[in-house]
C-alpha cells in the first residue's frame, strides 16, 4: 500500500502542522474560499430557483443557462480570469460560482414545481399570502431535494477550490501543487487526502442539516 | 482568422489534433461508465435492497476531487491519459446508475405484463421495452456526465499536460498569450454544448414516439 505510506508520512511529519505552509493555516484558507463562493452561489441560485418554482415559468430559460454555466471549464476559466483580473478572489470565486450555481437554481426550481398541488392549493384557500404559501408549505416540503442541490454544489465548491492554488492562492489545493513542482509525492497525496477528507465531511454536513431541517412528515412520506 | 488557430510546437499538436485528444479522453469514459452501469443499474432494479447502499456509496465516490483522484492515480498508472480517464469513468458511472434506475423503474408495470404477454423473454424484453422506455432518463444524465467530463478533462494538464485543450493554458500563461487561454476555454465550452446539442438530437432519434414541443413527461429525471 504506497499511497497510505506516504499519506502516514505526510500526517506524521510535525513539519506540516504550523506555520504559514501548516495544514491549519491551509485548510482555513479552503474553507475561507468554499464558504464565500457557497454564499454567493446560495444567493443567486436559491431565489431564483424558488420564485422560478412558484411561479412554474421560466423553466426553459434557466435550463438553458444551467447548461451554458455547466459547459464553461472551470479551470479554464480560472486561468482566463486570472489573466484578466490578476492576483486574487475574485479569479478563484467566478469558477466556483458558475460551478455552483446551475445545481442549486435547477434542483430548487424542480423540488418546488413538483410538490404536490393539492396541500397548495388548500393553503391558498385557506387565505395564505403566497410568500406564506412558497416559505410554510411548498418549501418545507420541497426541502430535502433542494438540500440535495445545496450539497452537490457545496460538494463541488470544495473539491475545485483546489484549482485556486495554480494561480498562487492557497488553500489545501497548495500541497498538491507544489507537490507536484517539488516532485514531492507525499505531500502530492497528503494535500489530496485533506480535500477528499473535506468533501466527505461536507457530505456528512448536509446528510446531519437534513436529518434535522426536515420535518419528520416529509421524510416519512419519502 | 489569420493565425488565430496556430499553435506553438511545445503542444505537440495542431488544433484539431486537440480537439481530437480531448474529445477522446473526455467521451471513452463516459462510454466505459455507461458500459458499466447498464449491469449495476439492472442488479440495483432487480434487488431493491441494494440500490440504497450503492446510490450512498456513488454519493461517496463523487465527492472525491478530480484532482485528487488524478494525483493518487499517478502511483499507478503514471501521468498518463489513463490516470485522466479513470477519474472521469468513475464520475460518469456514479451520474448514469441513479439515471438508469430511475428511467427501468419508471416502465409502467402494465407495459411489462404486455410485453410478457406477447411472448418476450427477459432479455428481449429488457432491450427492447426497457431500455426505449428509460433513454430520456438515460439521456439525461449521459449529457451530465459528457459535460462534465469535457470540462474537467483541462484539469489533467497539471499532471503531466494530459489535459489536452487545457495544455493550452499552462502555454497561454507562461508565454503570456492570452489568445490561447480564450482559446482553450471557448472551445471546451462549444465542444461540450455541441456533444449535449448532438444527444438531445440522438434521443429524439431514438425515441419517435415522444411529444414534442416543449412538453415535458418526465418531472423528476434531472434531479442532479
Amino acid at each position: 500500500m504506497n499511497v497510505l505510506h506516504f499519506v502516514g508520512a505526510f500526517f506524521g511529519d510535525g513539519a506540516h502542522w504550523h506555520g504559514y505552509d501548516g495544514i491549519p493555516t491551509r485548510l482555513l484558507e479552503h474553507l475561507r474560499y468554499s464558504l464565500v463562493a457557497f454564499a454567493i452561489a446560495a444567493a443567486v441560485g436559491l431565489p431564483a430557483g424558488l420564485l422560478t418554482g412558484h411561479t412554474g415559468r421560466g423553466g426553459n430559460v434557466l435550463a438553458f443557462l444551467a447548461t451554458a454555466a455547466r459547459a464553461l471549464p472551470s479551470f479554464g476559466l480560472l486561468v482566463l480570469m486570472f489573466v484578466l483580473f490578476g492576483f486574487g478572489l475574485v479569479p478563484v470565486m467566478v469558477p466556483l460560482v458558475v460551478l455552483a450555481v446551475p445545481p442549486i437554481l435547477v434542483t430548487a426550481y424542480e423540488a418546488v414545481r413538483s410538490v404536490d398541488p393539492s396541500p397548495v392549493d388548500a393553503a391558498r384557500g385557506m387565505g395564505m399570502s403566497e410568500s406564506r404559501v412558497l416559505f410554510q408549505v411548498e418549501l418545507p416540503v420541497a426541502l430535502p431535494v433542494v438540500l440535495g442541490g445545496l450539497r452537490s454544489a457545496a460538494v463541488q465548491i470544495v473539491s475545485t477550490a483546489t484549482i485556486a492554488a495554480y494561480v498562487s492562492l492557497g488553500g489545501l489545493g497548495r500541497y498538491i501543487i507544489d507537490g507536484l513542482y517539488q516532485h514531492d509525492y507525499e505531500k502530492v497525496v497528503g494535500g489530496a487526502t485533506l480535500v477528499a477528507a473535506l468533501a466527505l465531511a461536507t457530505l456528512a454536513l448536509f446528510w446531519a442539516a437534513g436529518r434535522l431541517a426536515v420535518s419528520p412528515g416529509v421524510r416519512r412520506a419519502r | 482568422m489569420n493565425g488565430l488557430f496556430d499553435l506553438p510546437s511545445d503542444l505537440q499538436h495542431s488544433y484539431p489534433g486537440l480537439v481530437g485528444l480531448h474529445l477522446r479522453e473526455a467521451l471513452i469514459p463516459v462510454a466505459a461508465g455507461l458500459l458499466l452501469a447498464l449491469p449495476v443499474a439492472q442488479l440495483c432494479v432487480r434487488l431493491r435492497w441494494l440500490y440504497a447502499p450503492v446510490l450512498g456509496l456513488t454519493t461517496v465516490l463523487y465527492a472525491i476531487p478530480s484532482l485528487a483522484f488524478f494525483v493518487v492515480l499517478i502511483d499507478y498508472t503514471g501521468q498518463t491519459e489513463t490516470t485522466v480517464m479513470i477519474p472521469l469513468a468513475v464520475y460518469s458511472l456514479v451520474v448514469l446508475v441513479p439515471a438508469i434506475v430511475d428511467g427501468v423503474r419508471s416502465v409502467p408495470q402494465e407495459t411489462l405484463d404486455a410485453a410478457t404477454g406477447m411472448g418476450l423473454g427477459a432479455v428481449r424484453r429488457y432491450f427492447q421495452v426497457q431500455l426505449p422506455i428509460a433513454a430520456p432518463a438515460i439521456v439525461a444524465g449521459l449529457r451530465v456526465a459528457c459535460v462534465s467530463s469535457i470540462s474537467l478533462v483541462s484539469v489533467g494538464m497539471l499532471i503531466g499536460n494530459q489535459g489536452a485543450l487545457g495544455n493550452m493554458l499552462y502555454t497561454g500563461m507562461t508565454y503570456g498569450r492570452p489568445r490561447l487561454i480564450w482559446l482553450s476555454v471557448i472551445s471546451t465550452a462549444v465542444l461540450a454544448v455541441a456533444v449535449d446539442a448532438l444527444l438531445v438530437l440522438a434521443l429524439r432519434l431514438l425515441t419517435p414516439w415522444m411529444p414534442r414541443g416543449g412538453a415535458r413527461p418526465a418531472r423528476k429525471a434531472a434531479a442532479r
